[in-house]
Formats: C-alpha cells, structure tokens, sequence
C-alpha cells in the first residue's frame, strides 16, 4: 500500500472536496475561500456568463424533501433585494449529495480583516449602522439571519457593506438533525442536544467544530445556544449584532492605543450590553432601535442603554458643544480680565 | 444519480461485530484492523516511545485483547467518538503491558490483516510528537488523528486502485496516481495530457471521476468506522469538512 505523506494527504482532502459541476450550469474555476460550513470557489455561470461566488456546504442530503425545501428558502432569499444584502441565486445538489447555492461573487474583504484598516471609532460604527440597515430591512420582510458575523460581512471595493449567508444558517441547522418540513425550528433542539451529549476531549473541539456549522459561539445568542426554539426570533440577530459591535469596538487597532480608550466608553459598552442582554425581553426590540442609539451616540446625544447622572450628562454636553463652550470661557475671561484691569 | 449518493447502506463495524455470522465478524474486524493498526503501531512507538519489537507485540497484544475483553461491545457511541476510544483503550493496554505482553502470546495473530511493521516503521521517520517532551492531550489526540486519516485514506487510494482495474480504468488510476498522490508542485493538467497524449478535457472528466469515486469509497470506510450516524457525519467533517474548517 503506497505511503501517504501529510502533503498528499491534505492535497488529496482538497482535491477530493473540489466540486463536481457536471451537470449544471456552473464551472468550476478556482477555490477562493473556506470556513466552517464549507469551501467557497469562484464559478462561471454558462448560462448568464458571469462569475458567481458558488459555496459547498459540509453536508449531505439524500432526501427529495429537504431539496426542496433548500429551493424554497432559496425563493424566499431572492426576494431580499438590498444593497446591504448578498442574496443566493441557485441552491442545488452535486452528484455526491452535497449541497451547494451561488450567490453574487462580491470582491471585497471580510469585515474582521477590513477593520484593520479602519483606525476611527465613528467610521467603524457608521459601517455598523449600514449591517444594521440590512439587517432591519430582512426582518422587515420575515427573514433572520441566525449567523451574523463579521466573518459573514463583507466590505467591497468601493466601500459598500454586505451581509452574506442569508437564512442559509438555517437550513444547515435543520439539515443537521435532520428535522421535518413540519417542524423546522425543532432541529435546533435536536442539534444543540446532540452536541451537548458526550464529553471526552475531543468532543470538546468537536463541539466547537460543530458550532460553527449551528452558529457561532461568541456571536450565537444564549436561546440559540441552549436550543430553546421558542424564544428564536429578530432579538436573537440583535444579540449577534451587538456582539460584532463589541468585536468592532474592542478589536485592537495596529496603530494606536483607541482601542483601550473604547472600552471604557461606558455609553458603547451600555449599548452592547443592551443588545446582549441574556434575556430577549431585555434587548433591543429592533434592530432600529439599535441602531437608532448607535446613531445617538455618534451625535452625542443621550441612548436609550444608559441613564446618565448630571456629570454623564454634562461631560457629554462638553464633548458635543466644545469648541463653542471653550470660545465662552475664552470670551468670559477676557471680559473678567478687562473689567480687572479697567478698575485699576 | 443515486448509486453516488447518501446513506451509505454498509454496516458499522460496531454493529458487525455483534453479528451472529461469524463471516461478518471476522470482515468488520478486518475493516477496524486495516485502518488503525498503523495508527495504533506509530501512536505506542511515539506516545509511549516503546522500542520497534515491544510496539510490534503491544500492537498485537491490543487487538488480541480487544477481541478477548469483547471492547468494541463496551464503546458507547453517544460518549466519545471511536477514534478516541480505542486510543484509550491503548493507553490503559499499554499501562498494563506485562499482562498485555501474556495476552498477546495467546491471541496475537488473531487478526487476518497482514501487520507490514517495517513500512510502518519506515513511515515514522518524519514522525512529529518530541518523545522528549510532555505531550499534551490535544497533540497526542491530532497525532493519532493524523495517522488514522492517513490510514483510512491509504485504504481508500487502495479500494480505488482495485475499482479502476475492474473497470478497466487504470489510466484513469494513473492520472489520479501523478496528479493527486504526487507531492510534485509543478504538476498541471496540461502536462499530465501531454504526457498521456489526451486533452487536457479528458484528463479533466478523468480526476474528476476518481476524485469522486475516491470521496465515495473514503466515506463508505468512515462510516463503516463509525458507532453513528452523528459520529459519522461529525467525523466526515472532520476528515473532509476540515479542508473547510
């Protein structure tokens, strides 16, 4: 039997998972990407001609149902047309039962990476504000994301933000256990409990590794991570958003020391306390809300995340009115300094 | 096409081994020894940084008294994944090894594999776990991860090298042989299909076949590995998904 060296294996791993496309519309043209639920690669459609980003996902399906139903969501998601949304174009299934859906092949950089560049606080949190209004213009319309991410996110060449993955999160998680068209929300349940089952070492990174294909932990809101369906609905997103606001506020910039200085801002951190809060009735009732606060903030007015004292209130009245505050003192002074000397 | 697609309908070797036929027995035994006793050999030279001759016995002497202490009929899939398992199981097996080493005068050769220890020695030269150092669980745990998918991959390139001789596809083997088992950079389609006079499409279809094919067969072991369908798709991630995770 012909020895395998670590290189041949792993290139044997990639070569094995490269999508076979034959049969539809897409060809293959190189690997782009991968993350916890799959590869992404660059593909043609022959059909359009146009390049589309095509995302294989690390599972499989064999049962017509849970097709159709992945062409269903696919339906459903086409109708989100934002500029802050990447929605998919085609959902199907490759010849070995893995799934896979296009979507618009977006050039740009993902959010974790693209913040090392941004170095201003209120440029990042104006970047926030445009995830926000993708987000509240899907729930609008009856649709959660249930994986926001900055990994999900992605800043194109000419600055735009977009929101990937759309309801995809979902399906997976349905997929995962297996649930019926009946009962999709209960796969979370059946899922989480499934992960939360044995307990040797390896299981713990198992856990994690699953994690990622049912949410992220760190962005996954408390009532996802327990599996308590029930309480799943736009607050759950919200959790996810104010804990990519944390990851934007505290991430450490390369050049200076903000980052820091951002933490102990007691107001930013009131509102990703708000938007993270253990129990969905404290949180934001909707991502406006969120955002509204977000945008109170960049202007210096009061949030709705934090009761100010009289000093709170007037270090923030300094903040926004400065130069003016500091032209009346100056003025004041010099008025006093007159009325000193004209006396003499 | 569903002949390529899930669920793969071939019994778990943990349900095998509980068969009444003996003829399904001793195939599922087979099917575990042939993927993790090179695995179980590196891991006790390495882990355990025991001499070739006592790894080859303490390689023995475990599976002898796995059949013996009937440990596969003990593994509970909702705790721990095989893998782990057995890897357990050598350790408490090698901590024990003078009893071991009188097991293994009983029932060694009681696995119909053939144990090539010298290419599995040879195999460890770039071995990576310092025998010198305190190895961590984490490490010892990807190490034998490591050379289990190693194994089970080497099975898989084998099954395939036998389905394309049956089909009379051994160019076909070949291609998949220079291309995918080469550590060779440079090579390209379009060198490859001048080499075998082909178009570059042909050889193209050709990997994409035996790719497929090869994926197919790596599954159809791992599940046979598997206590679970849960273990199964968790360890399909693992093995395949990890280009991805």
């Amino acid at each position: 039997m012909k020895f395998l060296s670590d290189k041949t294996v792993d290139r044997l791993r990639q070569n094995a998972n490269l999508p076979d496309l034959s049969g539809t519309r897409y060809q293959l043209l190189e690997r782009v990407a991968c993350g916890g639920m799959g590869t992404v690669y660059a593909a043609r459609d022959q059909t359009l001609d146009r390049r589309v980003a095509l995302k294989v996902l690390d599972v499989l399906i064999a049962d017509g149902d849970l097709a159709r139903r992945l062409n269903r969501e696919a339906r459903a998601l086409a109708l989100l047309e934002h500029p802050g949304i990447v929605p998919v174009h085609d959902v199907g299934t490759l010849s070995d039962g893995r799934v896979f859906y296009t979507m618009k092949f977006v050039e740009g950089q993902r959010l974790d990476k693209y913040i090392e560049t941004v170095t201003s606080l209120p440029d990042r949190l104006r970047l926030f504000l445009r995830i926000c209004d993708a987000v509240a213009f899907a729930h609008a319309r009856g649709v959660l994301h249930r994986d926001l991410k900055p990994a999900n996110v992605m800043v194109g060449a000419f600055g735009e933000v977009l929101v990937m993955d759309w309801g995809l999160a979902k399906i997976l998680r349905e997929q995962s256990s297996g649930a019926s068209d009946d009962d999709p929300e209960a796969a979370i349940l059946h899922a989480q409990q499934a992960s939360n089952g044995p307990a040797d070492s390896t299981q713990a990174t198992q856990v994690t590794g699953q994690g990622t294909v049912l949410g992220t932990p760190g962005y996954m809101s408390p009532e996802q991570a327990r599996g308590d369906i029930a309480q799943v609905d736009k607050r759950s997103d919200i959790f996810s958003l104010g804990a990519v606001l944390r990851f934007l506020c505290v991430n450490p910039l390369t050049h200076s020391g903000q980052s820091k200085a951002w933490r102990q801002d007691k107001t930013l951190e009131a509102i990703c306390a708000k938007a993270t809060e253990i129990h969905p009735i404290n949180r934001y009732a909707t991502v406006s809300d969120l955002s509204a606060d977000v945008s109170r903030y960049l202007d210096g007015l009061p949030v709705s995340a934090r009761k100010e004292t009289i000093f709170d209130k007037s270090a923030r009245f300094y903040r926004r009115h400065t130069i003016a505050i500091l032209l009346i003192v100056a003025y004041l002074a010099m008025r006093i300094l007159l009325l000193i000397f004209s006396h003499r | 096409m569903p002949g390529d697609q899930f669920p793969i309908t071939r019994w778990s070797v943990i349900d095998a081994v509980k068969s009444e036929d003996p003829a399904e027995q001793t195939r599922a035994l087979d099917t575990l020894f042939a993927a993790y006793w090179k695995p179980v050999y590196k891991y006790v030279r390495l882990r355990w940084n025991r001499p070739t001759e006592d790894a080859q016995d303490l390689t023995q002497g475990f599976f002898a008294e796995m059949l013996e202490r009937d440990l596969l009929a003990k593994y509970d899939p909702a705790k721990s994944r095989l893998r782990t398992y057995l890897r357990l199981c050598v350790d408490s097996f090698v901590m024990n090894q003078e009893k071991a080493a009188r097991r293994q005068k009983r029932g060694g050769n009681a696995t119909h594999v053939a144990l090539d220890f010298p290419a599995a020695e040879g195999e460890l030269a770039g071995a990576t776990i310092d025998p010198a150092s305190i190895p961590s669980p984490e490490s010892l745990e990807e190490f034998f991860e490591r050379e289990w998918v190693r194994s089970l991959f080497a099975l898989a390139v084998e099954d395939l090298r036998k389905l394309c001789s049956e089909r009379e596809r051994e160019r076909t083997f070949r291609l998949f042989d220079d291309y995918d088992l080469s550590d060779d950079e440079e090579i390209s389609y379009e060198r490859l299909a001048a080499e075998y006079a082909m178009p570059v499409t042909d050889v193209t279809n050709a990997l994409s076949w035996a790719r497929r094919e090869f994926r197919r067969i790596a599954l159809e072991r791992l599940r046979e590995l598997c206590g679970s369908d849960e273990e199964f798709h968790r360890e399909a991630h693992a093995v395949f998904g990890s280009d991805a995770a």
